[in-house]
Order: structure tokens, then C-alpha cells, then sequence
């Protein structure tokens, strides 16, 4: 058992990591270049909207069940979605609105099937933890910590059989690093060099426990340990994060093997809507700290505007375009019908 | 019908699946095959030996040890456009994979709206008195059953197997078939060299009578028919009926069939309690109530880990002996 000292600490290290590698900015990351910095500014900044049109529907008891935001992850999905084509694939979690609108999903039925819409992406029958959409490559959100595991080492084996060329993406919080399936998929990913990324958001909590009371050792090394290729770096960083994903992406797509990338986050949310009181987990200083300190979107705006890649102007443009197409998404969402409960009885078989 | 008698050979129930796997595996580069052990080797029970020089290394796929693992990367791989056949060596080891094929084969294709569809069969076993023991003889078909978006089959015959087998590669939902390990070699019959397939969910009356319905599953369908044999002796006219799939259940045949006798043994080598043949039950119960001469009865496994000595273990599993004892009591014929 950790002391209750030696616990703080731990829960320091990823902040602390963090202000490390990020402190300076890269002027190499303008070699992104203006369309590709622009648009990872935003879909962060639409996935941010989007979350706290969530909350907002959760609070004002519009929304059937519970969600779990995404908010402060945003630069992951972000940054991984960037350096990927359309028809690559990847699997989700249930803290995975952010993934599927980084992937291409569109807000309004996004919106639709939160609320259990029928003109939902899954016809109102998957909800918030299990949206999917076959046009844009995402296999699933899932609702089993580690659960897709497989599914995208699957997708990486059938694209390797089948010559296409996609790679695969598997998102995961550090809370499915005490699932045993994830290891079996390390194993056969890398013995079979399968075209996989296993992303791992480490936001720090599994649920309402911090990760450093639930996990052993060094994370990283857990992949080492299968002789596969692996990254631990500032996942609020969207630059970074979208070129180490775009070096392993690429390194995948030509044959050349899995890597395991673990990006250091923060949820400044709960485990859910619902857990607004915290304060037995985690410091709501450390929370602060995040939100003001590390925020993934103000830091990319301001090294936007230092580097003369965007104007104030244009960044509160982008913002005021989301607040509009988001706030139309959801009404329509709103208005949109429930489905008919006939339904019920379509798709169990195809 | 068989066009020419060339055309048909004995074969045996391993053997039958073997044909159909290698039939499905030509006809389409999408089928692959992985498990453990089941390249070279050609599984532990010797059923796949020589697909892999045929197919190569590349379909018939020699895995870790890492059911969950490689369950996981053929739905993965279903969902991507292929149609992989997972190996599970027993079907007691359904419990190591019972997230992927419940969580997530199953459910995929409704979670999505329909959208994304996981065409894949796991194959495994089935079936006691292989002194094997209590983790690798159970009969662990009920599970599977209970879950909407998986079908499940269990064929008896090699005939049944390959047409089912085939049938299920060819589906679009993830299938589970249960192999009868004793029978893979003990169970032989004609079988057409042919590309036939047996549509899931349309039940095999066995054999014909007046008197007694009799529902088997897989192995227990050879018992039943030992059963009816030894119930001429007595007078009792069985008729046997075999569901081959438990889902789709073609429930119209066996209810048809108890109007037809009035009176309905279930048996099935699962366990009784909360199992297979209570379902099967209950369907002709409420099916045929007001035909019945006599209660539907059930003839099942033992509820008991399956234990590991022969003088134990025997008694486990239902027998033809048993058949005739139950036919007489329902029949009221001694």
C-alpha cells in the first residue's frame, strides 16, 4: 500500500510530465501546416461544444441515462483522427463522443442517438457508449473497459489479409490496463504485426479511483515487454499527438508493426454526468491546475497565435460557427422523433 | 435428392465437417480459420488434419493460447469484411470468451442499428464419457441459446454437420456450432460430395412413430434412436425428432410432431436445470397442451461437475436403457 504522501505524488506525475515536455513550443509543428493546425483547433473546439450540450441535456433531464464527457481529452482524438484516412478504423470506449465526432460523425445525429432518436447513427438503440458508423470507419464505441480490444486488432488482421492498406486504432482509458484481453491482443498484434495503434488515454482515474492505487509498475514497459514499439507523450498537446500518431500511423500502414501510444490526459469532468461530487478523489485544486493550466484547446490557440497561424478574430470565428451548429444540432435532435416501439424486433439478425 | 450413388460415401462426423470447412474455404478467400493447433496438428482431435496444405498458413492459422485473444480479432475481422471461422478446442472453454461472443459478437449488429454485421462461426465442442473431466466435457450449448443475436447448432449426423456447417459460414450472424467430440469418429453416414447447404432453424424427424416424440440434440439423438429400437421390443412406436439448431428453433416440427403422439421426452446431454431441453419443453408444452396424454418429461445430464471416473462419469449421461424405462412409464406399457 502507498502512503497517503507518496499517493499525492503519484497523482502529481502527470501534470508534472506534462508542464515538462510542453513548456516550450515546437516552431516545427507549423510544418502541420495552416489547414491541418485550423482544423484539429476545431474539432477540439466542436467536440468541447458538443460535450457541454451533453451535460446541459443531462442537467435539464432531456437525456435518457448517463454520459461520460470527454472534456479535456479533446487533443487525443483530435490529433490521432488527423493522421488518419476515412476509411481506417477505430474503436471507442464509452467515454467516446469525442473519438466518433474526431472520426467524422455528424452532431446532429450524434445529438439524436444520445437522446434515443430514431434518426440516431444506431436508430436510438445504442446510446451515448456504443455509437458507430461504418462511413467513417468506427467499429464501435464499447461499453466493456477493454472490450474492443480485439475488434481492432481484428480489423488490423482483416486489413492485412485483405491488402487495403487501413490501419486500425483502438482507444482505451488506462483503466483497461487491468484487462486481461488487452494483453492477449498486444501479443497477437505484435506477433503478427498487425497494422494496430493502442491509443491509452490516461486521464489518471479508473472510474473514481486514482490509476496509481490499480496499477503496478511502469505502463509503458507493459508493451515493451512484447518487444512492441511504444510512446508516452503530453496528451494535450495536439501537434504532438498528431505527429507521433502520424510516425506510427504510417510506420503501421507500411507493414512494419503495432505500437502501443500512451498519451497523459486529464477528464475535468466525473467518471460520469452524474458524479459532480469529487472531492474524495481527486483535489478540486488539481482539477483547477488542468482547466487553467493545461487546457488542450486555449494551448493550442495561443501557440496558434504566437506562431502567427491564426488571429483571435479567426479562432473566435471558429467557436461562434460551432456554437451555431451545434445549438441547431441539438435542437433538431430534440424535435426529431423517438422510434416507433415496433422496432424493437429489427436488427438482432442480419 | 442425390443425383448419382457415386456421388454419396460414408463418411464420419469429423471428417463431414472437414469437407465443409475445405468446401467453404475454396468456394470464398474470405473464410480463415484460426485455433490452437489446428494447422499441423489439425486440432487435438485430429478433425482438420491436411487443411493446411491445402489452405496454407495463412487460413488455417495456428494461434497462442488466447481464446479471448483470437474470439477477439474474428469479430474484428468479421466486422472488416472477412468471414473467420474461430476454434474453440472444448466447449468449456466458452467461458474464457463469453465477453467477446456475448458482449460483442452477439450484439454488435443490433447496438449498431443494423449497421455493421459480424459474419463468424465459432466451432466447438461438446460432450461427456471422454474421461476428460469436470473443465473440458460439459455441454455448455443452453448458454449461447439464451442470447438474442447469436445462432446456435448442433448437429448429430455428419450429413446435418456439413450442410449446417456451411450454412453457417455462409450466414451473416455470428454462429456457434457444437461438435460432438465422441462422435467425430464413432458417428458415421452418407454423406454427398455435393455443395448442399441445410437451412438453420428447420428441424430432422430421425425417425417416424405413433406413440412418443422424442426431441434429441446431438449425441443424444443416436441414444434416442438406440432408445426407439429397444422400444419396438415393448410395443412403444418413437418418433425422433431433432431441432439441429437451437436458434432459430423450428418449433412448428416439434410441436407438430407432439400433437401428432401426445406424448414428448426432451433430451439433451446439457444440463437439465434452467437448460436447453426446459426450453424445448416449455415450446411443446405450450404448443401442444391440449394433445398431451401425459406430462412432458426430460432426459438430460446430471447436475453435476461431470466427474472423471468411468463408473461415475457413465452415469452422468442419459442411455438408450433410460429411454425405454421413461417411454414405458409415459406410455403406461411395462
Amino acid at each position: 500500500m502507498l502512503s497517503e504522501a507518496e499517493l499525492d505524488v503519484k497523482r502529481h506525475e502527470g501534470l508534472r510530465f506534462a508542464d515538462m515536455t510542453t513548456a516550450t513550443s515546437k516552431s516545427a509543428d507549423l510544418t502541420i501546416g495552416t489547414e491541418r493546425l485550423m482544423h484539429m483547433y476545431r474539432q477540439m473546439v466542436a467536440i468541447r461544444l458538443f460535450e457541454e450540450r451533453v451535460n446541459d441535456l443531462y442537467t435539464r433531464a432531456l437525456m435518457p441515462g448517463l454520459a461520460h464527457l470527454y472534456i479535456g481529452e479533446e487533443a487525443i482524438a483530435c490529433g490521432i483522427c488527423e493522421a488518419l484516412r476515412n476509411d481506417d478504423y477505430v474503436t471507442s470506449t464509452h467515454r467516446g463522443h469525442g473519438h466518433c465526432l474526431a472520426k467524422g460523425a455528424s452532431p446532429d445525429r450524434m445529438f439524436a442517438e444520445l437522446l434515443g432518436k430514431e434518426a440516431g447513427y444506431c436508430k436510438g438503440k445504442g446510446g451515448s457508449m456504443h455509437i458507430a458508423d461504418p462511413d467513417t470507419g468506427n467499429l464501435g464505441a464499447n461499453a466493456i473497459v477493454g472490450g474492443s480490444a480485439g475488434i481492432a486488432t481484428g480489423a488490423a488482421y482483416a486489413a492485412k489479409y485483405l491488402k487495403t492498406g487501413q490501419v486500425a486504432v483502438c482507444f482505451f482509458g488506462e483503466g483497461a490496463l487491468g484487462q486481461g484481453l488487452l494483453y492477449e491482443e498486444l501479443n497477437l498484434a505484435q506477433l503478427w504485426k498487425l497494422p494496430v495503434i493502442f491509443c491509452c488515454e490516461n486521464n489518471g482515474y479508473n472510474e473514481y479511483t486514482h490509476f496509481s492505487e490499480s496499477t503496478a509498475g511502469d505502463v509503458a514497459k507493459r508493451a515493451e515487454a512484447f518487444g512492441m514499439l511504444h510512446k508516452t507523450i503530453d496528451g494535450q498537446n495536439v501537434r504532438e499527438v498528431f505527429t507521433t500518431a502520424s510516425e506510427l500511423i504510417d510506420r503501421a500502414r507500411k507493414g512494419e508493426g503495432p505500437a502501443f501510444l500512451q498519451c497523459i490526459t486529464y477528464r475535468y469532468h466525473g467518471h460520469h454526468v452524474g458524479d459532480i461530487a469529487r472531492a474524495y478523489y481527486r483535489p478540486k485544486t488539481e482539477e483547477q491546475e488542468w482547466v487553467t493550466e493545461r487546457d488542450p484547446i486555449t494551448l493550442h490557440g495561443e501557440w496558434m497565435m504566437a506562431n502567427k497561424v491564426a488571429t483571435r478574430e479567426q479562432l473566435d470565428a471558429v467557436q461562434a460557427d460551432l456554437i451555431k451548429e451545434m445549438d441547431a444540432a441539438m435542437e433538431w435532435a430534440i424535435a426529431s422523433p423517438y422510434p416507433d416501439p415496433s422496432r424493437v424486433t429489427e436488427d438482432i439478425y442480419a | 435428392m442425390l443425383d448419382t450413388a457415386t456421388s454419396v460415401r460414408e463418411l464420419s462426423f469429423g471428417d463431414a465437417i472437414k469437407e465443409a470447412i475445405a468446401q467453404e474455404m475454396r468456394r470464398d478467400p474470405r473464410v480463415v480459420l484460426m485455433g490452437e493447433d489446428v494447422a499441423e496438428a489439425g486440432t487435438t482431435f485430429k478433425v482438420l488434419t491436411g487443411l493446411v496444405d491445402e489452405f496454407g498458413k495463412d487460413r488455417i492459422i495456428d494461434t497462442p493460447i488466447s481464446e479471448a485473444g483470437f474470439s477477439g480479432i474474428g469479430v474484428g475481422a468479421a466486422m472488416a469484411g472477412m468471414r473467420p471461422i474461430i476454434d474453440i478446442m472444448f466447449g468449456d472453454f466458452l467461458t474464457i470468451i463469453m465477453d467477446q461472443m456475448v458482449n460483442q459478437a452477439a450484439k454488435i449488429h443490433y447496438m449498431s442499428g443494423g449497421k455493421w454485421k459480424v459474419p463468424m462461426v465459432f466451432r466447438c465442442t461438446m460432450g461427456a464419457t471422454r474421461r476428460s473431466a469436470a473443465q473440458h466435457s460439459q455441454s455448455l450449448h443452453a448458454w449461447p441459446s439464451h442470447i438474442p443475436g447469436l445462432k446456435v447448432i448442433v448437429p448429430s449426423t455428419p450429413y446435418d454437420a456439413k450442410g449446417l456447417f456451411k450454412a453457417a459460414v455462409r450466414d451473416d450472424n455470428p454462429c456457434v456450432i457444437f461438435e460432438h467430440k465422441i462422435s467425430y469418429r464413432k458417428v458415421k453416414g452418407p454423406v454427398p460430395e455435393d455443395d448442399y447447404v441445410i437451412p438453420l432453424g428447420v428441424a430432422d424427424v430421425k425417425r417416424e412413430g405413433k406413440d412418443i416424440t422424442i426431441i434429441a440434440t446431438s449425441s443424444m439423438v443416436q441414444t434416442a434412436l438406440a432408445g426407439a429400437k429397444l422400444c419396438e421390443e415393448v410395443g412403444i412406436d418413437v418418433e425422433v425428432v431433432d431441432p439441429r439448431t437451437m436458434w432459430p428453433l423450428d418449433e412448428k416440427t416439434l410441436i407438430e410432431s407432439v400433437k401428432k403422439t401426445s406424448r414428448c421426452i426432451v433430451m439433451d446431454e446439457g444440463y437439465g436445470r434452467y437448460g436447453v431441453s426446459a426450453e424445448l419443453g416449455q415450446v411443446v408444452s405450450e404448443g401442444a397442451f391440449y394433445y398431451l396424454d401425459a406430462p412432458v418429461t426430460r432426459l438430460c445430464a446430471m447436475h453435476v461437475p461431470i466427474p472423471f471416473s468411468p463408473s461415475l462419469e457413465d452415469t452422468t449421461v442419459p442411455s438408450d436403457k433410460d429411454v425405454v424405462k421413461l417411454a414405458q412409464q409415459l406410455c403406461k406399457r411395462t
